[in-house]
């Protein structure tokens, strides 16, 4: 092993000493560095302290930020980190849990979990790194791939639509849906402490550019427009849907950024939270339990 | 007469299961040791189910082919069991649905539509019939519906009761002992119980036979016992949920069967490399796929051993019964967290979801393990590198720790690597946790054994077949060995177990002797196997008929 990588004592600045290894170009920069300045500025400006923040990474590309910020971290496995983050956030809810996942990650592998982590309102965020390919196994389609994209596993390209991250999450009761773009930083910095701060589950699709494999920046520059206030009422449904359904991933439409949806619910985790105060004895209440029997 | 045998038979619905719960309740109250095993096919309404209650003056846990008394609800429950009929059964069934039998016919229908009573108080028309069959007195009979029968309902079943009480006739008279009662449980709640013991936080679940009742029990009993439970979407939010909660400070346990273990797989083999511990109930059931998902079988071993991808320590213990299910399910949570390893707790559908008297007097208490916490000096290191192997543990929110815990191969602070050196101290580390715990189990009980020491033939069996292999071993004077233990396997004190074994049978509820296996890629001689696959547990005298053949 190699004592001198430490992930440091906290404070020290939030990038790690891991060799950063995407592709010059890659969108992940602007959402590390985006992410590394929202907690930054979150921890300031509400008092989190940092070592309050959990990262958790699914596998692709996208994982790698939870190596590269010095922030703690659960680096788990393909489609599965969302559970795990719910785990995390029922044991302590001082912390603020943050699932940085992939579109292939979370939108095939793991959408399951995704969906319940919704229909829950599981208090943690969701970033989806949606480059709409997969990267790390080098360019096949994914659920967000517009119809004709010719991948690796598909050369005569598919013929299936993509589906529409946003609305599938809106049915599913996300109370919280956004949407951001990595070239629009300054922008995505916002949703992401938006999103951290919301009480619930926020849900964040980052249309993200893959510089190797799909690199949609131009289309992206042409149609992305960030919603000015009032052009959605994010605590109506209806409204919500309307905005969502403006553009659906696959045609040319106008592709609207920032916060569609927003509303308040119970959240999952605290109907557990009487349980685990106060922690008696519990060879006690074993006793008691068998003592007891019927 | 020491010991008594009563079936029970009908429809499911009719709530076999619980009459038969009764009826351990009603030898249970006169001091006796009680085991009931339940058979019922994968359905909500109709088939046969039956209820085999076996209660004796000193411990079981199995059951005999001979009834005692048999109590029928319907023909199939006379028809189904003729073998277990002999001169001295007395039969009790019900005249409305049976024309013709010999034995003592209630008109249930009667009864009920007289005493306005709800249908399920035929169990409570059995029960009564049952007590005076076998001398027990009307008071033991009211204190044991007293104890089961909510009290909007008692009335009526009282009532009920007494009818099928004085319907019968006194044909024995069981004793009543100078023993206190003991509470009768399942497998499953003895194992939820025992890793509350043990510490547990947090159970998490998804339902499957025979693991589903462990998540109910400890769901009813979730504000006594101060645990959360937890259902998610499938066995992979199971897992996942559970590394997460565990990764984040709280002891957490999950229950399953084999193909909702399957799901688990990849999140075992995430515990394994990230080093988070959790515990796995893994009730065995037959298969292959759904196979006969009521049953039981021994058919998982070794696909627990093997589990995962990735070669990493693990401890799997295989408990007889609920006094083992109890101590070891503690002991597999203390442990896993005390190694930062996933533990299995293998049982079947015989043992978690089979009945019997629990004496918790009779637990070993298991030995207190605390896991190894940072002491807040220095950097932290989630993985830092120890002698043991074991790294101390910080969670996320501890002041001056960034904790990093990783799927892939990483270093001492947990980022990836990939580097020869580092990948190998990596591999190294886990092998050097695998043998701390390894030499951790030297001190305990890890293999057990009964039974006369000097006889020359000794039956090896474990998990569920302790009891039928202990009881059927007398007829021949022989010794029984037991692995509690079956990863890391405790070859030292398996070879002092086997000293001057003689001939050996290896009895086993799978078709291809999956414990022998086992010893032999060990190094150690399984002698013959004795194996059941028709989905039922051994009963006592037909293990001790074919172990005769072995031993003859």
């Amino acid at each position: 092993m190699t004592p001198e990588r430490s992930a440091g004592r906290l404070g020290g600045g939030l990038i790690s000493p891991a060799q950063n290894t995407w592709c010059p170009g890659c969108g992940n920069f602007s959402i590390e560095h985006m992410m590394k300045s929202a907690i930054t500025e979150l921890s300031e400006e509400e008092g989190i302290p940092l070592e309050n923040f959990v990262l958790l990474g699914g596998i692709g590309c996208h994982g790698k930020l939870v190596d590269y910020l010095n922030v703690n971290s659960l680096y788990g496995i393909h489609g599965r980190s969302i559970p795990a983050a719910t785990g995390i956030r029922l044991a302590n809810p001082d912390l603020k849990v943050i699932c940085h996942v992939g579109d292939g990650d979370i939108y095939a592998e793991g959408l399951d979990h995704l969906i319940f982590a919704a229909k829950r309102n599981s208090d943690i965020t969701v970033i989806v790194h949606d480059n709409r390919v997969y990267g790390l196994t080098t360019g096949q389609y994914t659920p967000t791939s517009p119809t004709g994209f010719k991948g690796r596993s598909t050369p005569g390209g598919i013929t299936e639509h993509p589906i529409n991250p946003l609305e599938v999450m809106l049915a599913a009761g996300a109370t919280h849906i956004a949407r951001g773009y990595t070239k629009k930083v300054r922008h995505l910095k916002d949703i992401f402490k938006e999103a951290i701060m919301h009480r619930g589950f926020s849900f964040v699709d980052v249309l993200q550019i893959c510089a190797t494999y799909f690199n949609l920046t131009d289309y992206y520059n042409a149609h992305a427009y960030e919603m000015q206030e009032g052009e959605v009422d994010t605590g109506r449904f209806e409204s919500a849907l309307g905005k969502i359904r403006e553009w659906d991933y696959d045609r040319e439409a106008p592709i609207p950024l920032g916060t569609f949806y927003s509303v308040e619910k119970p959240v999952y985790e605290e109907k557990f939270q009487a349980l685990a105060a106060g922690r008696p004895g519990r060879r006690a209440l074993v006793r008691k339990v068998i003592e007891e029997w019927r | 007469m020491g010991e008594y045998s009563v079936i029970i038979g009908g429809k499911a619905g009719e709530g076999i299961n619980t009459a038969g719960l009764s009826i351990a309740g009603l030898f249970s109250r006169l001091g006796y040791h009680t085991y009931m095993y339940f058979d019922y096919p994968s359905l909500i309404r109709g088939g046969h189910n039956f209820a085999i209650i076996r209660a004796s003056d000193r411990t079981i846990g199995a059951h005999r082919t001979p009834a005692d008394v048999l109590l029928a609800f319907d023909r199939n429950s006379i028809e189904n069991h003729r073998e277990r009929l002999h001169a001295g059964t007395t039969v009790i069934y019900d005249a409305s649905q049976v024309v013709r039998a010999e034995g003592y016919g209630l008109p249930l229908d009667g009864i009920l539509d007289e005493e306005k009573a709800p249908p399920i108080t035929k169990n409570s028309a059995m029960l009564g019939a049952l007590a005076r069959v076998a001398g027990i007195g009307r008071g033991v009979l009211e204190d044991v519906l007293r104890a089961a029968v909510p009290a909007k309902h008692l009335e009526a079943n009282l009532r009920v009761a007494g009818r099928g009480y004085d319907a019968a006739g006194e044909v024995f008279i069981v004793e009543p002992l100078d023993a206190p009662p003991l509470p009768v449980l399942t497998g499953n709640e003895a194992a939820g119980l025992g890793l509350v013991h043990g510490g547990l936080d947090s159970y998490v679940a998804y339902p499957m036979t025979p693991s589903s009742s462990l998540l109910h029990f400890l769901a009813n009993h979730a504000e006594d016992l101060a645990v959360r439970v937890i259902h998610p979407e499938n066995e992979i939010g199971v897992i996942q949920m559970a590394l997460g909660l565990a990764y984040a400070g709280e002891k957490t346990a999950v229950g399953t069967s084999g193909g909702g273990f399957c799901l688990m797989t990849e999140g075992l083999s995430l515990a394994g490399m990230s080093e988070i511990p959790v515990t796995i109930v893994m009730g065995q059931r037959p298969g292959p796929s759904t196979g006969t998902p009521t049953y039981t079988a021994q058919g998982d071993l070794h696909f627990v051993l093997n589990a995962g991808q990735g070669e990493f320590p693990r401890l799997v213990v295989a408990p007889g019964d609920l006094e083992e299910a109890y101590a070891w399910s503690a002991t597999a949570l203390m442990l896993s967290w005390r190694y930062q390893v996933p533990a299995i707790v293998l049982t079947d559908k015989t043992l978690a979801e089979g009945a019997f008297s629990f004496d918790i007097g009779a637990v070993t208490a298991p030995p207190d393990h605390e896991p190894v916490l940072w002491d807040g000096a220095g950097e932290y290191r989630r993985y830092a590198r120890t002698e043991s192997g074991v790294s101390p543990l910080a969670f996320p929110g501890r002041d001056g720790a960034v904790v990093k815990a990783s799927s892939y191969a990483h270093d001492e602070a947990g980022f990836t690597t990939e580097t020869v050196k580092g990948v190998t101290a990596l591999q190294e580390k886990m092998l050097d946790k695998g043998e701390s715990l390894r030499a951790e189990l030297a001190t305990y009980p890890a293999v057990k054994t009964y039974g006369t020491w000097n006889s020359g033939t000794t039956i090896v069996c474990w998990g569920s077949q302790k009891w039928a292999c202990i009881e059927a071993a007398e007829e021949f004077g022989a010794r029984v060995v037991q692995p509690l233990v079956l990863a890391p396997f405790p070859a030292r004190q398996w070879k002092e177990a086997m000293i001057g074994a003689g001939r050996v049978a290896c009895v086993e509820n799978n078709a291809t002797g999956q414990l022998a296996r086992l010893l032999r890629q060990q190094g150690f001689d399984p002698g013959r196997s004795v194996l059941k696959y028709d989905g039922r547990p051994f009963a006592v005298d037909e293990l001790a008929v074919r172990l005769g053949e072995v031993f003859a």
